[in-house]
């Protein structure tokens, strides 16, 4: 009888599970800038956005560099031809187009998206106190805890806020990171980004409460480009978390989003990133290209910046969140954990580059990579001659299941520098046999005994991630491998 | 360039007595050389060094012709001494002598090659130089169950009459089942700005062993580059040691097939460079089957204004199960205008496997020479014995004990 019930419970957990969660589509009227990407679109995009005259310029300076630029095809993931003119650029829920001035004149609809994703915008339905910036397709629908972070000071709403309420700073800080100039899919951001959320601690101030964005492709035949940008000024603290989802479609769909961290003096951003975009179907049909460009300037003394990731989604990921450490004593730490199962192939990492004195950074990385997929962790450690007594610890390790599947370690290690240190380790295995059977006989199946193993394979980085995120993410690496077993 | 590679090509056929059919093999890779070029940093594997712009740098004039009917005078005072060993020496760029004396001549066989083209995918323009302005390429067979009784040495020599000139060598070694070959490449050219260009092919069978050593000690200012394509199969064993430390420039590539089970590679490597030195060694191993096994240790010792590079890669196919790899790099930088970069990589498509690599850089440990002074050594001293120490590690891997004695104390190690 026990053994039945047990059965019938673990059948419907796998039932639950093995469908991608938020596979589902919102039914709601949009409104889309026509297709393709010339300069009309784009000044349709600033147009709309009634963005001022420097915005354009920005914009159309982008897509100028653009025009001389190639897509890059060094990376281990290769994809069919995206073509660029066939995307729409920006697609917005009507009823956005009238901003509601509360959540209570929010399009119910898109509450309840947010609702089945797990993201209450309602305030009062939160228990942990984090404030959300929500981006649906292109734009940004809601921003919560808005009272009490001004309170502090702080600002924390979506980009085209920020570019009507303060042009100062983001004129002052867009683009310092992550130039116009950059590579095709930053650049490419650049000419056609529609929202993302923006950050300024001011100086001295610790954020009170995590700061989030939940992040929702919902429109067919539509680019993500967003573009978020934290400063932190001197001395102060920010904790920022953002998740990702995407409805099931048998198309690729394309999400390239420029992320700009700054760091000044004394200053600490700890970033955390839970994606979960839809990965495509089994036999690797359809399923999100996240081509990412995330850069962090630590530009003040003894600033730090840290990247945690979760990568468990999207059909091809391919990001290297950076660090640049220019200020002295500054530290730079990336912690990441990639997943691909089926079809999926991720090609992800790091870059630190030391440039001031005392720097300091550390890598871990762990992939997993099971059924059909690929996994590389590609990175780059690049000492400057003028980096005295910096050092750095990468340690990135890879677990194989199945020999269908492949997992590689390209780092780049640069050193210039006598007075520095660079350790870097890379080990790759299976889960062993014994591990199994330890945990087997403890009564835990196959699955389940994969899950634990899994987990504390990736504990290191788990317990970089804030609390309600460690707990999401932990069932995450779960879900991610069901089925790779056996 | 391209007219200049031209005409050296037809000055070559001029003066060579190549038969037609060489000459068609040699004109197809001088096309393809033409239509590549020397590599450069935009091509991934010479990202660290870029080997056009120092060709550049270094030789201004770069002459492709050589002159292969003139012989050369053998200068005994370079051969080694207290070793017994058989010798080829090739100077400026040609074949002078070949002698197996200590050896059964019938287990012996020289092949002057007729078949000019290459076996394996290559995407390499050095090798399209190489072949088109090659003058012979020998293969040496060495017959089943024979193992030689001395080394071989290839001495690599140059003498005034060539200057800023590309010398290409060729060399195929067929091991039999069971043989055995210890082979020494002596490098001691002294005159400056040539560019040599070295290639050799090995195919071990079964059970066969290949030991190589390559010995760049004496300081010169030419730009070498050498590749080694080694296939092996089922339970051989090859074991290649590079000491890198007297050209301007030397970069050592070595491509492992490891076609059969059981069969293992081992490369193990030394820097030690000074002034304006550049230096790296490239080593790909492909897993290609179950059961293998490779090892690879690679350490540099970085004095002024000099730069040293290794990029490692393991690749494991989806059917080698059971594979080990291992590779570890380590560098020690005495200069703040020295530099290393590596790029070690790892490429695995099964899963039942070991494989890992580290790499580590710094200056040497204050700790340990201060544990060292504070025994009554001075500063100077001190670091010697550190980096001895971090040498002889790499040396210990040696196999062969005249030959480790003979590279201890080209080296100048203390035991």
């Amino acid at each position: 009888m026990r053994e039945e019930f047990k059965m019938d419970t673990r059948e419907k957990d796998i039932e639950k599970l093995k469908d991608y969660k938020y596979g589902f589509t919102t039914d709601i009227e949009n409104i889309k800038a026509p297709k393709g990407l010339n300069e009309d679109v784009i000044k349709f995009i600033s147009n709309i956005k009634k963005e001022p005259q420097w915005m354009l310029d920005f914009r159309l300076k982008a897509f100028e560099r653009l025009k001389l630029l190639k897509e890059p095809n060094w990376q281990k993931p290769k994809y069919p031809k995206i073509d660029y003119q066939d995307l729409y650029y920006y697609s917005a829920p009507k009823s956005m187009q009238d901003k509601p001035k509360s959540l209570d004149e929010l399009d119910p609809k898109l509450l309840e998206t947010y609702k089945k994703l797990g993201i209450p915008l309602q305030e009062q339905a939160r228990l942990n106190g984090i404030a959300v910036d929500a981006v649906f397709d292109s734009v940004s629908v809601a921003t919560t805890f808005k009272g009490e972070l001004t309170k502090h000071g702080i600002i924390f709403c979506s980009m085209s806020e920020a570019i009507q309420k303060h042009p100062d700073l983001v004129k002052k800080y867009l683009g310092t990171v992550i130039p116009v100039t950059d590579h095709f899919f930053a650049t490419l951001n650049s000419a056609v980004f529609t929202d993302g959320s923006f950050v300024y601690i001011p100086e001295g101030v610790k954020c009170p409460m995590e700061l989030s964005t939940y992040f929702r492709i919902n429109a067919s035949e539509t680019g993500q480009f967003e573009r978020t940008l934290i400063i932190a000024d001197k001395g102060s603290y920010v904790s920022y978390l953002e998740g990702c989802t995407a409805p099931m479609r048998d198309e690729n769909q394309l999400h390239a989003a420029n992320v700009e961290l700054i760091a000044l003096d004394d200053a600490e951003i700890k970033y955390s990133t839970v994606q979960n975009w839809y990965p495509g179907d089994e036999n690797g049909k359809g399923g999100i290209y996240n081509f990412v460009t995330k850069r962090g300037l630590c530009k003040g003394k003894n600033s730090k910046i840290s990247w945690t990731q979760v990568e468990t989604g999207s059909a091809i990921t391919w990001k290297y969140p950076s660090c640049i450490l220019k200020g002295d004593n500054s530290i730079g730490e990336f912690y990441s954990i990639a997943i691909t199962n089926n079809h999926q192939k991720a090609d992800t990492g790091t870059k630190m580059i030391h440039l001031g004195k005392n720097t300091k950074s550390k890598i871990i990385s762990k992939g997993i990579s099971a059924g059909f997929s690929d996994m590389t962790y590609r990175g780059l450690v690049d000492i400057n001659s003028k980096a005295k007594n910096s050092s750095n610890y990468t340690q990135c390790d890879s677990l194989l299941m199945g020999n269908k599947c492949g997992a590689h370690t390209v780092p780049y290690i640069k050193n210039k520098n006598f007075d520095s240190n660079i350790a870097h380790e890379a080990t790759t295995s299976k889960i062993s046999e014994e591990q199994l059977h330890y945990c087997q006989q403890r009564g835990l199946n196959a699955e389940e005994a994969v899950g634990l193993i899994v987990n504390g394979f990736c504990k290191e980085v788990l317990q970089q991630l804030p609390m309600e995120f460690a707990v999401e993410a932990q069932k995450l690496v779960g879900i991610s491998l069901e089925g790779s077993v056996g | 360039m391209s007219d200049q590679l031209q005409s050296d090509f037809d000055k070559l056929v001029k003066t060579s007595k190549f038969s037609s059919e060489e000459i068609k093999f040699k004109k197809n890779f001088l096309k393809n050389f033409i239509k590549n070029g020397f590599p450069n940093r935009k091509q991934e594997d010479w990202k660290f060094l870029d080997i056009s712009q120092i060709i550049k740098k270094n030789i201004s004039d770069l002459s492709f012709f050589n002159d292969y009917s003139q012989s050369n005078k053998i200068d005994p005072s370079v051969l080694v001494d207290g070793l017994e060993h058989n010798k080829i020496i090739f100077i400026n760029g040609k074949i002078e002598k070949i002698d197996f004396n200590f050896e059964d001549q019938n287990k012996i066989e020289i092949i002057d090659e007729a078949k000019k083209d290459i076996s394996f995918d290559y995407e390499n323009s050095l090798i399209d130089l190489n072949s088109a302005f090659i003058d012979k390429i020998f293969k040496i067979l060495i017959k089943k169950n024979y193992s030689l009784k001395k080394p071989l040495i290839i001495y690599h020599l140059t003498n005034d009459k060539i200057k800023s000139t590309n010398i290409n060598l060729r060399l195929d070694f067929e091991l039999g089942e069971n043989s055995c070959l210890k082979l020494i490449d002596y490098f001691a050219d002294t005159t400056a700005k040539n560019f040599i260009n070295i290639f050799y092919n090995f195919n071990l069978e079964k059970d066969s062993i290949l030991k190589n050593y390559k010995i760049d000690k004496f300081r010169n200012n030419n730009l070498k580059y050498s590749f080694n394509n080694i296939e092996q199969d089922n339970n051989s064993v090859s074991e290649t040691f590079i000491l890198s430390a007297g050209s301007d420039y030397f970069k050592n590539e070595i491509n492992c097939n490891l076609n059969g089970e059981y069969s293992s590679a081992f490369i193990n490597g030394i820097f030690t460079l000074k002034e304006n030195q550049q230096h790296e060694i490239r080593t790909t191993i492909n897993h290609l089957v179950e059961n293998t096994k490779s090892y690879q240790l690679i350490k540099s010792v970085l004095g002024k204004n000099s730069k040293s590079a290794y990029q490692g890669r393991i690749f494991v196919n989806s059917k080698a199960q059971k594979t080990d790899g291992y590779q570890l790099s380590k560098a020690i930088l005495l200069d703040e205008t020295s530099e290393f970069n590596a790029k070690p990589e790892l490429e695995i498509y099964a899963d039942d496997v070991k494989c890992s690599h580290g790499s580590a850089s710094g200056s040497l440990n204050e700790n340990s020479i201060f544990y060292l002074m504070s025994r009554g050594l001075n500063y100077q001293q001190s670091k010697e014995l550190l980096i001895n120490g971090f040498f002889m590690d790499v040396v210990e891997k040696i196999t062969d004990v005249e030959i480790k004695n003979l590279i201890t104390n080209v080296i100048g190690l203390k035991q």
